[in-house]
């Protein structure tokens, strides 16, 4: 840290402008980040605490509930496998088109949300490219699970690969090659040296990744169907109460989300805080 | 082929590319095909329609502009999180991510409730004449927040790292805090300020569940292209949806390729000054 | 693995090596034989290929031609895995998530079962190697609580627990402050002796091979440009290269004349290359140069400019104007009064032994190596 300028080594003009910044951003953020944050809980409990439980109690918040655990449950382990082998493959060869892969991995955090859908609906939707096939077959995946774990899939696959490449990259593979010329082989390498070293920015990049799988709104409207009860998940049981005027019941189950990101949060500052040389620098692109 | 020392190298590489093929190269085809089919002309019609273009006119306008706010204030916030010290800093600092975590449909709704007639903020706001909830003015504000900790979180490092020395060296010189600010710091943040803009742009463009709560979603007024999309499919009109879809995407990549290379020229002459 | 333990250690041959990296050379033509013990320093500046032919060694890159025979086995053939070689990585790479006891144990905890010892085998092994490297106080603390020269030890002690068959050091003290390199490099040399084990070790510092080595190998732009003992690279140089880079030397260029070659009012009256050359390059060594040469002898005019008091001894700045030459020479410090060295005198200089090589005027006056000329005078030979 090279650059903390504490009021003590200032003059009083200087200071009046340091506090007057000070306040500023404190005051934007109070009113931009923590106001809204606070309206969810208010929102949530203005009936009451028994409305706020009757309303998360209901079937269809139950299952909203299961469906979301059960798409992040399935999304978060691919992508991370994915993370892991793009990451090795990345930074520990050279290949040609290198660059394209990092590009590559990194497009689905540029394209909208509701067009990372759409993409899934004209692939397996009625008139999409393999519509046809999976109707004479009796498969179903818009408007069904799959689609969603599909959209949930492309929308949080770059999270690991972009927090491991930077870090891999940074530590180097003079450990791995160590541990080869010792006798090692792939998977001891992998296990005993390759893993420990990743292990915090692999979870930091799950916290992440998971976060936005139960917490994605626009893809998943666009491939689920609004199916009550069936291919609703949290954030849609959200929009879907908010629509027909239930704002209690949308915000309890928005309360729910809210605290998700609150404890994602949480343990994402405290690896930073703890971690800090285990886990890349990096810009937040995308998140 | 020269052997490789460590292991892994055909199915990590092979792994990955078969995973990007089918989740992102093949449902990325789907697209650029269903879009060939309603052909140039067809597309020429999509952009004709006066919804469409005032759709995408306020999805760019809207995010290009909310990118130039967040740099400003992100300017202010990260200045005043890495180079002062006062209670509540770090509890600041880690909030600074509450979009990121958010989901975009709890924050929608939580914005809207805000800014709505009888909100806690709306009240205040509406008697005055400006309307924010169900307006282009509350798009923005999602847009805003979505976008807002891009800029914050690539300025913090390069602060961070920004010599000190530097400062003192132009104060030395006689150089008055404005001229410092503006001649000598300014300069070096131009290139992390560009890639803030084009993150927080890129977010801000494609944004959706956050918008669409408080936008109101009027006809010609508060539409967002995203929306449109999403009521062709409800249509059923695929080709359309696609084609809108790809008409956006290829905005959007025209405008971060200017960005790059913006950034690129900006960056060069930032190591050039120094 | 082969069984080497039990064989007799064999010679390493490495023949024609060449490894391109995409715009140069890293090694050219690369052939050197390594005896079983033998204590072997490549030397070099940076990006002269020494490190690539430790990778190879390790099994770490391969080359691009060229074989590596074991006896009648081809080294290459063998993954890094199955080499049984010791590395010690520059930055040591040691495993940053063990503690030390965990790092030196690694190599044998990875074995296959049917090799691997047992756990109170590696645990006894483990602690025997930490003795030998004087680390027995630290095997529970983890690489980033350890000094420099600490890691360093425990890399050593990481690799040795393998028992290799080949031991190789990239850069072992590079990355040391001076005092501790000169503690390690002699505690390093007197283990070397007690294993007798074959070590190769890459370095760009000459002192650190001068005074470690059996031989050395000096590399430069991919090419060994001498093999041989450190006397013999430092009195015998084989190249211009070798010439420069170990130790210090004065470079003057030399011209044919009527009757034979030589530099301004100094000549020489032979020409070892019977007229084939008009131009050369002669290299002195700083002790090798007379200060006091009586009259008559040819000699140059040379004003000292300068003395460089550096304890024992002096270095002097010299400047030959007749040729518009500065010239470097060595005395003993007590010396300096005796010969009466002020600054400002004018000393009668000549060489009493030097290296020269003819010029190839044909190819912008490249040295002629295999011409080189070692030149002494007549009443010292």
């Amino acid at each position: 840290m090279s650059a903390v300028r504490t009021s003590r080594d200032a003059s009083p003009g200087r200071r009046l402008g340091h506090a007057v910044i000070i306040v500023l951003a404190s005051v934007f953020l109070g009113v931009f980040l923590l106001l809204p944050l606070a309206s969810v809980f208010v929102e949530a409990f203005r009936q009451g605490v028994h409305a706020y439980l009757v309303s998360l109690h209901q079937p269809e918040a139950l299952a909203a509930i299961r469906l979301t655990l059960l798409v992040a449950a399935i999304a978060v382990p691919l992508n991370l496998v994915f993370g892991i082998a793009a990451a090795w493959a990345m930074t520990r060869f050279e290949f040609r088109g290198k660059a394209a892969l990092g590009a590559l991995i990194d497009l689905p955090f540029s394209v909208s949300p509701v067009i990372s859908g759409l993409v899934y609906v004209l692939l397996f939707g009625a008139q999409g490219w393999f519509g046809p096939w999976l109707a004479a077959h009796g498969v179903k995946i818009i408007f069904a699970v799959p689609g969603l774990v599909l959209a949930t899939i492309f929308i949080t696959l770059p999270f690991v690969a972009r927090e491991l490449i930077p870090l891999m990259q940074a530590q180097g593979s003079e450990e791995e090659e160590a541990a080869r010329v010792l006798g090692a082989n792939g998977w001891q390498m992998f296990l005993r040296v390759t893993l420990p070293n990743i292990r915090w920015a692999l979870l930091y990049g799950v916290l992440l990744c998971n976060a936005r799988a139960m917490g994605e709104f626009g893809a998943v409207s666009v491939v689920s169907g609004h199916i009550r009860g069936l291919t609703t998940t949290m954030p849609l049981e959200v929009e879907m109460r908010y629509n027909e005027y239930d704002y209690v019941g949308a915000f309890a189950i928005a309360s729910l989300l809210a605290l998700l990101a609150l404890l994602t949060l949480a343990v994402k500052t405290f690896l930073e805080w703890r971690y800090s040389d285990e886990i890349a620098a990096h810009a937040p692109g995308g998140h | 082929m020269r052997k490789r020392v460590l292991p892994g190298f055909g199915i990590s590489l092979g792994y990955a590319l078969a995973y990007l093929g089918l989740i992102v190269l093949l449902p990325l085809a789907a697209l650029a095909w269903k879009a060939s089919g309603i052909g140039l002309h067809g597309l020429f019609r999509l952009l004709e329609s006066p919804r469409t273009l005032a759709a995408l006119k306020l999805s760019f306008g809207g995010a290009l502009l909310a990118a130039l706010l967040n740099v400003f204030i992100g300017l202010l916030v990260a200045w005043a999180l890495v180079r002062y010290r006062f209670p509540g800093r770090r509890l600041l600092d880690a909030l600074i991510d509450l979009p990121f975590a958010l989901p975009t449909a709890v924050a929608g709704i939580a914005l809207t409730a805000l800014y709505a007639p009888n909100g806690w903020l709306g009240r205040w706001v509406v008697p005055m004449g400006i309307q924010v909830a169900y307006a282009p003015l509350g798009v923005l504000l999602a847009m805003v927040f979505v976008g807002f900790p891009f800029v914050v979180r690539t300025l913090q490092p390069v602060l961070q790292s920004l010599e000190r020395d530097v400062e003192e060296a132009a104060e030395s010189l006689g150089a008055t805090r404005r001229q410092t600010f503006l001649r000598v710091i300014l300069p070096l943040l131009v290139p992390t300020l560009l890639t803030g803009f084009a993150l927080a742009l890129a977010r801000a463009v494609g944004e959706y569940g956050s918008v669409i709560f408080i936008a109101g979603n009027i006809p010609m007024r508060s539409e967002i292209a995203p929306l449109l999309i999403v009521q062709k499919l409800e249509e059923f009109n695929y080709a359309g949806a696609a084609a809108l879809g790809v008409v956006m995407l290829a905005f959007s990549f025209i405008l971060l390729l200017l960005i790059a290379v913006l950034q690129r020229w900006s960056r060069r002459w930032a190591e050039r000054a120094a | 693995m082969r069984p080497a333990a039990t064989e007799i250690p064999m010679t390493l041959v490495l023949d024609r090596l060449t490894r391109r990296f995409a715009d140069f050379a890293a090694l050219d033509d690369v052939s050197l034989q390594m005896a079983p013990g033998e204590f072997l320093a490549l030397l070099g500046p940076s990006g002269s290929g020494k490190t690539t032919l430790l990778r190879i060694l390790a099994g770490l890159d391969y080359p691009d031609g060229g074989v590596v025979m074991q006896g009648d086995q081809d080294f290459l053939a063998a993954s890094a895995r199955e080499r049984n070689v010791g590395l010690v990585f520059q930055h040591y790479a040691l495993f940053r998530h063990l503690t030390v006891r965990e790092n030196v144990a690694f190599g044998l905890r990875v074995r296959p079962r049917r090799r691997r010892p047992s756990r109170a085998q590696i645990r006894e092994q483990v602690e025997r190697l930490l003795k030998r490297v004087q680390l027995e106080e630290l095997g529970d603390r983890y690489p980033s609580q350890l000094s420099g020269g600490q890691r360093q030890r425990v890399a050593l002690a990481r690799a040795l627990a393998v028992e290799p068959e080949l031991l190789l050091l990239d850069e072992p003290f590079g990355a040391l402050d001076a005092q501790v390199r000169i503690t390690l490099r002699r505690w390093l040399r007197e283990l070397h002796e007690e294993l007798q084990l074959t070590t190769v070790f890459v370095t760009h510092d000459q002192e650190e091979a001068l005074e470690l080595a059996d031989r050395i190998a000096v590399m430069n732009r991919g090419r060994i440009e001498q093999v041989g003992t450190p006397q013999a690279v430092y009195q015998d140089p084989a190249t211009p290269f070798v010439c420069e880079f170990i130790g210090r030397t004065n470079r003057i260029p030399l011209a044919r004349h009527a009757q034979g070659w030589g530099a301004g009012a100094w000549p020489l009256m032979t020409d070892p290359w019977d007229g084939r050359y008009r131009h050369g390059v002669a290299y002195v060594r700083p002790e090798h140069l007379t200060l006091s040469v009586p009259d008559g002898q040819p000699a140059w005019e040379a004003r000292l400019r300068h003395v460089y008091l550096a304890g024992s001894v002096a270095h002097l700045d010299l400047y030959v104007g007749d040729i518009d030459l500065a010239l470097e020479a060595d005395v003993a410090s007590e010396d300096l009064g005796r010969l009466g060295l002020q600054p400002g005198a004018v000393l009668r200089v000549a060489p009493n032994r030097l290296v020269a090589f003819p010029f190839d005027d044909d190819h912008g006056n490249r040295a002629v190596i295999r011409d080189r000329w070692t030149w002494r005078p007549p009443d010292r030979r």
